[in-house]
């Protein structure tokens, strides 16, 4: 059956909102409209790292058109979360509005709640916060050093401790060390990316609108993670999630950028507090310096190679700058670790993958959270084994490609291998002229070729 | 500076507001007027998804204080829907799959109606010079590109592709 039979594999599917996106009509949650509504802003700490000696609202209290002014101390329930909690990660370790401590330049320390915009910019500018300035890490492998500045007591070392006890989320299988002294070649680099604003043309933002008088509120919402908000509003606020009502939609661009779970929960106890509806929608600036950003990674590749282009050994060191607080770095770095050691079949495999704690802006999900930076590693090391034992690159990858039934590093085999059908087809389509014994390889069977 | 009070033709009413010195025409027409295609991407002109037509040019909604456009003709998306050159248009959008969000739709829209006004024939180069002001953050452009030429193809009786 050739796929052009077929009714729905291999056919386009046509987005849902696309009829709408074009005419302008799609309601994203900024276009509801709803009478009343008031607007939330966000004092923002000005350290990257410091104490909080004193927090002075009284002067923004008595700004102009301003209804409600919210603290550390207005937080009835939890002072600190972690948006994964529901899901069993953790410690909570981030606060929602900060106390004793802020840990980044941009952290949430006193929401603003007034009748215009406006109103509670000028009043969020007229709070007044006494800090004491401390010394501040923003580099990985600072961090990790001894004697540098603790991020947070629940990290002394400044890096994540694993429910299993260990400072890495690992895969241990075979010898590497051993198959390094058997091997022809060693080829060893160090690869590195700074973190990257997934900069949705929508910024983050929600409304909060109270539903009569027995303490409903719905949340309309662009998060990426209507559940994971819910919980995490629910909790923050002491109220059981039968009180919320969290409405999603079309987001205006996400790329992961919308998983930090941080405007609702506030933007829902200001809509209590005041029983008045209330909008917090990031600006730009806030979208690019505030919101998390993918993480800084630092990728270490140690891999032993034969001559004949075998890798019998790959060695993996890696750091994910988390910024100041966990968010679901631990979560991206366990995925690293199913990625890596990149679709190759590789008979002794070490990986240590560590989330590590910077005073930097947290970190999160982006576009294959914890795998491009593992790829862009893998990939250019791969060429750069090609190079050093003088193969061609790609027939370098045909060879140690996976192929169906091979065990996997993570002790499972492979199933559904395509890799070495994609690869000829790539060649194909790039001109790639490949050598006879290679065009007929396949991932069904390691002998064919 | 003092309010005053402005008149305006927005897609074809004549509206009358009191504004203040730098109320934006953005916030009149997404707040005031609840024209929800006016989109807020940066509210500080990087973005162009507030992209509206004045008077016959494409002008950012954000950057435009309301009292310097006392007396202009403006257009958003809205009132675009009802011409047919837009229908055309939004066909091309839905079959070459230009939009995926759809949060930079409507500000593109009205920046190519603009561009198809002052020049019907565009080439690609001229197009992407007609674009360089909307940010797309979905579709790496081309398949909007591809859209206006298909557009463009129509309009002058060729076959687009
Ligand atoms: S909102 Fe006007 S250019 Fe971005
Ligand atoms: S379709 Fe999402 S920004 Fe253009």
């Amino acid at each position: 059956m050739a796929i052009k039979d077929l009714k729905i594999v291999g056919q386009p599917v046509k987005l849902r909102d696309l009829d709408t996106h074009v005419t302008g009509e799609t309601v994203y949650y900024e276009d509801i409209r709803v009478p009343r509504m008031l607007h939330l802003k966000m004092h923002r700490s000005i350290y990257p790292h410091a104490k909080i000696l004193n927090i002075d609202t009284s002067e923004a209290k008595s700004s102009a058109g301003v209804v409600c002014v919210l603290t550390h101390e207005d937080l009835p329930g939890k002072k600190k979360y972690n948006g994964l909690a529901g899901v069993g990660v953790g410690p909570e370790d981030e606060s929602v509005l900060a106390f004793e401590k802020v840990r980044w330049k941009g952290e949430s320390v006193v929401a603003v709640i007034a009748e215009t915009p406006k109103q509670a910019e000028a009043a969020a500018a007229k709070v007044k916060v006494d800090y004491e300035e401390l010394p501040a890490v923003f580099d990985i492998m600072e961090a990790l050093k001894d004697g540098a500045p603790v991020v947070t007591d629940h990290w002394p070392n400044n890096h994540y401790i694993f429910p299993d006890n260990h400072r890495a989320a690992q895969v241990r299988y075979g010898d590497v060390e051993k198959a390094f002294a058997e091997a022809d070649h060693i080829v060893e680099d160090v690869y590195q990316t700074q973190p990257i604003e997934q900069a949705p043309l929508e910024t983050n933002g929600c409304i909060a609108v109270p539903e009569g008088g027995d303490g409903r509120i719905t949340v309309y919402s662009n998060t990426q993670g209507l559940q994971f908000s819910l919980d995490v509003t629910a909790d923050i606020l002491g109220v059981p999630t039968s009180k919320l009502r969290f409405i999603g939609g079309t987001v205006g661009g996400g790329f992961g950028g919308k998983v930090d779970l941080q405007p609702e929960p506030i933007t829902t106890l200001a809509a209590m507090r005041t029983g008045r509806p209330v909008k917090f929608k990031y600006t730009r600036e806030e979208e690019m310096r505030v919101s998390s950003s993918r993480s800084a990674w630092r990728v270490e590749i140690k891999d032993g190679v034969m001559n004949d282009g075998r890798i019998i050994a790959r060695k993996i060191t890696t750091y994910q700058d988390s910024g100041a607080y966990l968010r679901f770095s631990s979560y991206g770095g366990m995925k690293h670790c199913g990625h890596m050691p990149g679709p190759y079949t590789i008979p002794n495999v070490w990986i240590d993958s560590i989330v590590v704690f910077t005073n930097r802006t947290p970190s999160n999900a982006m576009r294959g959270f914890g795998v491009m930076a593992g790829s862009f590693a893998l990939e250019v090391q791969m060429d750069k084994v090609a190079e050093t034992i003088g193969m061609d690159p790609w027939e370098l990858r045909l060879i140690n490609a996976y192929r169906e039934g091979d065990m996997k590093s993570h002790q499972k085999e492979v199933e559904d291998a395509g890799m070495v059908e994609t690869i000829l087809a790539a060649a194909k389509l790039a001109g790639k002229q490949l050598p006879e014994e290679f065009q007929k390889m396949s991932s069904l069977d390691r002998k064919a070729g | 500076m003092a309010s005053r009070i402005v008149s305006l033709k927005v897609n074809g009413q004549n509206e009358e507001f009191i504004v203040g010195a730098l109320t934006s025409l953005q916030d009149i027409l997404r707040d005031t007027l609840n024209y929800t295609s006016v989109k807020e991407g940066c509210r500080q002109g990087g973005c162009g998804s507030c992209s509206v037509i004045i008077d016959g040019e494409l002008r950012l909604s954000c950057l435009t204080p309301v009292q310097e456009v006392d007396g202009s003709e403006v257009t958003t998306l809205e009132g675009l829907n009802q011409s047919n050159s837009i229908a055309a248009l939004q066909q091309q959008f839905i079959d070459k799959y230009a939009a995926q969000c759809g949060f930079c739709t409507p500000g593109m829209m009205v920046a190519i109606q603009a561009l198809l006004d002052r020049n019907p024939n565009p080439s690609r180069d001229e197009i992407t010079e007609g674009l360089a002001g909307n940010i797309c953050r979905c579709t790496g452009y081309l398949p909007i590109i591809k859209a206006v030429e298909g557009v463009v193809a129509e309009m002058s009786g060729a076959s687009g592709d």
